[in-house]
């Protein structure tokens, strides 16, 4: 039942084939057998039958949507109602949200059936899902190795089969790196396309949610229902959203596909060269052009990313003071004391050292020299993207530089785990959509291929990866858990 | 000693804009409601809530900057003021940094008789912080965070002005402004209009400022005024006794009359602004400016030059009748209905109204005689129904009572009586009562025309024709 995709489900539910109950027990069942995962923080599994119940009754009633009854999970950054939502972090360990992220409303009301909350870095902040309070996740395909970051818990339970499909959010690659890792598909949509409002803010202007599936065909329809304009988000932006599925199967003819020849360096990893190299012949043969381009200043792009989501964290993150809400030290002897103990004790290594990066950034005598440089770069950044789809319609990637690491091997190394951001953190930047499909494996691990679009056009992304998946079965590779 | 000083004063109001709900969210901003009763999920800060800006309050921003004739940015951002304090729940307040909503304005002010111009700097929108309650909490602190998010307008004034006097006539002339346009209650008791003033002084003649103290939180126009004076004494004492004034802020108690250090220069925060990411900066357009200078109510000082030229009334009656917009309205409805004479309708409204709205400590706006009502009144003292005399008696009914003035004149029987037959015959009846004081009037004892005018009033209970009773004494009389 779980190698099933999103439409197969939806219509094994009409045809009574079997019930949301079962199948949701089916999926519960298979998240306690992969426990030693570590994917989850929480399961909810009384809510998640409830919901499935109403789920059989709707679609009996012969008025669901294609969602309804589906087993799905949020990542741990989404609020949820009267549920312990932790963003991976000991500082909300204690943290039952008393209202729910408006992605979390919106696939409530497509009867979708929430299994629990996903283990992700602490507070988005990592890109190998070690940071987490809660221990990191582990690479299905190989134990020892990370699922990536910060949406580890997503991509594992999608690989792992402990969900049909999952929310993630993308703040420098957050869902495409551990998509790539754990050989799942997954797209950040456009910023502003999916509403932020409840889903807890890591780096504000970067920072955007999206899908998480086997398949891009099912990351259209999940995306489907948390798209939209929300005005509960001053950012989210009032675009109509197309029907992500209608276009999926577009031929391909004529395609323009551009290479960044910045990316395509003879620095690249030869296997992971090869791989792209095989990805790019098969779109030739869907009728593809390729052309080399240039973007200058992508080599900015991670010390320009560092600097802006720090200062942007340093400030997002002062609302965690043990006064209202989260952990809270014990006997402080004054407020400062209160704030120094409850902040020290509860935040991770990674969160305290991008909080301290933020907090220098932004302050006096040193915020022309690094947060508005960093600005400026940004546009820049912006600029050659923009310059780059007014001649392709879509950009190629590799998503990271190797398959997934092994667990511990850089959490030394701060500066070599930021570098393997590299190839998504600029996306972010320009606040373009992407996405990550399976393409390969190296060494037994996936890796991925990245598909870089215009502003709002997921639907062609969307296309362009269902189209390779016609003729790949890359991301129909099971593991045999 | 003092004469060769001069004071430089500046000030920033932090106006609270009357929206119903709060300038991030859609909590309520009615005050005094039970502790964190109004404060929702946004208010709170919690994990991933974010702000939506409240137009009507951009709209009393802009109403504002046109009132003083100032600039308004096309285009203004919200940034983030970061600094930790627990009735603060973001850990920073969302203010306006660089790019404010009000640019550049001013607002003219009258001192002992001489018109002054003081410079507005700038105005922007923040969002206010809760409240930390320190007592009965036995060694902890109670936070509110029903204010926390309340829309404030913060007005910075050039350091134009040279006295505490200045200063309060400053603040007193934005205070009737704020009220004027209704972008805010003026409510001073409850925080509506606070003040924070920037002070220094230097030697009479020097173009350089001084270094200035900053003194926090002054809530009333008197305690402006003592905070201010005892200020400038003390940094004058400290300069003329070989010390210096340190840039630090002060904090004013009003029970012992002083100012005291609050923080120094060296201990102020750095609040690490930044545009918040989470809002979009504000575009006003000109169809918008346009629209908003459409529903500018007239001005205080409009309104008083066309009161003096429309109206006929003097300086003093236009100044009282334009000090609110709820005032001038009254009087303009009053005549309108009375028909009648401005300037009757003014010392009516000014005189016996405005006396008894003191008395009673009542607004204009509650006032219990309505402006037909009060136009009925003045309508029959106008058209010599009932004499100005009566006409007090009549509005005491008014005042208490739902009954119109011709009921009351009717009921109470309080008419005039013109009827010259009627009055010759009281006066004919008096004078022959009276034979002695009528030939000390004859003899030129001109006093005894006012005793006769009196004995006949008194015998016609009041209602007599002042006029008619006078023609016809002094033809009797001859």
């Amino acid at each position: 039942m779980q190698n099933k995709t999103i439409t197969q489900l939806a219509e094994g539910l009409r045809a009574k084939e079997f019930s949301s109950v079962e199948l949701t027990q089916h999926f519960l069942n298979r998240i306690s057998q992969h426990a030693d995962l570590n994917a989850y923080i929480t399961v909810t599994a009384d809510q998640a039958l409830q919901a499935a119940q109403l789920a059989d009754v709707r679609i009996a009633s012969g008025n669901a949507e294609i969602l309804t009854g589906i087993p799905m999970a949020h990542k741990d950054i989404f609020c949820t109602q009267d549920v312990k939502t932790t963003c991976g972090s000991k500082m909300l360990d204690n943290f039952i949200a008393p209202y729910n992220a408006t992605v979390v409303e919106k696939l409530n009301a497509a009867g979708a059936v929430n299994l629990g909350k996903l283990n992700m870095d602490e507070f988005a902040m990592g890109s190998s899902n070690e940071t987490s309070f809660y221990g990191a996740v582990k690479n299905p395909w190989n134990k020892n190795a990370v699922a990536g970051g910060s949406s580890g818990g997503s991509a594992a339970a999608v690989a792992a089969q402990l969900a049909v499909c999952v929310t993630g959010t993308d703040t420098g690659g957050s869902i495409r790196q551990p998509a790539a890792f754990c050989g799942v598909s997954g797209i950040k949509p456009t910023y502003g396309r999916v509403s932020r409002f409840g889903m807890i803010a890591y780096a504000s202007s970067l920072d955007q949610g999206g899908s998480m599936a086997r398949s891009a065909q099912d990351c259209a329809i999940l995306l489907q229902s948390m798209a939209g304009f929300d005005a509960k988000d001053s950012t989210s932006v009032d675009v109509p959203v197309p029907d992500y599925c209608a276009d999926l199967d577009k031929p391909l003819t004529g395609l323009k596909i551009g290479l960044p020849k910045e990316f395509f360096t003879a620095d690249l990893n030869a296997d992971m060269a090869k791989t792209l190299d095989a990805a790019i012949e098969e779109y030739k043969k869907l009728g593809a052009d390729i052309k080399e381009i240039s973007m200058p200043n992508l080599k900015y792009a991670i010390p320009a990313y560092y600097v802006i989501a720090s200062a942007e964290c340093s400030s997002n993150l002062s609302r965690y003071d043990g006064v209202r809400f989260g952990y809270r030290c014990e006997n402080p002897a004054d407020l400062n004391d209160l704030y120094t103990r409850s902040r020290g004790e509860a935040f991770g290594k990674e969160v305290k050292r991008r909080i301290l990066m933020g907090t220098y950034a932004l302050s006096a005598g040193y915020y022309d020299a690094y947060y508005l440089k960093a600005q400026q770069v940004r546009r820049l950044i912006s600029e050659d993207f923009k310059q780059a789809l007014n001649e392709v319609d879509v950009i190629f990637s590799p998503v990271t530089p190797t398959p997934a690491f092994n667990i511990g091997e850089k959490l030394a190394n701060p500066i070599e785990m930021y570098l393997a951001d590299i190839y998504t953190i600029a996306i972010n930047l320009a606040g373009l959509p992407a996405m990550s499909i399976p393409a390969g494996f190296i060494g037994g691990l996936p890796v991925g291929l990245q598909l870089i679009g215009n502003y709002f056009d997921e639907a062609r992304l969307l296309n362009v990866a269902h189209a390779y998946q016609q003729v790949t079965n890359w991301h129909t590779q099971t593991l045999s858990l | 000693m003092n004469t060769q000083w001069e004071a430089v004063i500046g000030l920033e109001i932090h106006t609270q804009l009357a929206t119903k709900s709060k300038i991030f969210s859609g909590a309520s901003t009615t005050y005094g409601a039970e502790p964190n009763t109004q404060a929702c999920v946004i208010s709170l800060g919690m994990p991933g809530v974010l702000p939506v800006l409240n137009e009507d309050a951009v709209h009393k921003a802009v109403i504002f900057g046109m009132a003083i004739n100032a600039e308004i940015a096309p285009y203004s951002v919200f940034a983030r003021k970061n600094y930790f304090y627990p009735d603060l729940p973001k850990g920073y307040q969302i203010s306006q940094f660089e790019l404010p909503i009000v640019g550049k304005g001013f607002l003219d002010i009258e001192v002992d008789g001489e018109t002054k111009r003081v410079g507005v700097t700038r105005a922007h929108l923040e969002e206010d912080a809760g409240k930390s309650l320190h007592e009965n909490f036995h060694g902890l602190s109670g936070i509110d965070l029903n204010r926390a998010g309340t829309p404030l307008l913060e007005i910075v004034s050039e350091p134009d002005m040279r006295s505490a006097k200045e200063a309060v006539a400053y603040m007193r002339k934005l205070h009737e402004l704020v009220r004027y346009l209704e972008i805010c209650d003026g409510n001073m008791q409850e925080g509506s209009f606070r003040c924070d003033a920037n002070v220094s002084v230097r030697p009479k003649g020097q173009a350089e400022f001084g270094t200035r103290a900053e003194i926090k939180n002054i809530n009333s126009f008197k305690f402006v005024e003592k905070a201010i004076n005892h200020e400038i004494e003390r940094q004058i004492e400290l300069i003329e006794s070989g010390g210096k004034v340190v840039q630090e802020t002060r904090l004013y108690d009003s029970v012992k009359d002083e100012t005291r250090s609050m923080r120094s220069k060296e201990e102020a925060n750095d609040y690490r602004y930044f545009p918040d990411p989470d809002l979009l900066p504000v575009f006003i357009s000109d169809e918008l400016k346009a629209q908003v200078k459409a529903l500018l109510p007239e001005l205080p000082e409009e309104k008083k030059l066309r009161f003096k030229t429309d109206y006929q009334l003097n300086d003093e009656s236009a100044t009282i009748l334009t000090s609110s917009r709820d005032l001038a309205n009254y009087f303009e409805e009053v005549v309108k209905l009375s028909h009648c004479e401005s300037i009757i309708c003014a010392n009516w409204i000014t005189g016996e109204l405005s006396a008894a709205l003191n008395r009673a400590d009542l607004d204009i706006s509650d006032s219990p005689i309505d402006a037909t009502r009060f136009a009925g009144l003045v309508a029959r003292i106008a058209d010599d129904t009932i004499s100005g005399k009566i006409g007090k008696q009549v509005f005491e009914f008014l005042w208490n009572s739902t009954d119109s003035a011709d009921d009351i004149i009717e009921k109470q029987g309080l008419k005039q009586i013109t009827d010259t037959g009627a009055i010759e015959s009281i006066i004919d009846t008096i004078l022959a009562a009276n034979e002695k004081q009528a030939q000390q009037y004859r003899d030129g004892n001109e006093k005894m025309f006012g005793f006769f005018v009196g004995q006949v009033m008194k015998a016609m209970q009041g209602k007599g024709n002042p006029a008619e009773i006078n023609k016809i004494l002094k033809v009797k009389l001859s």
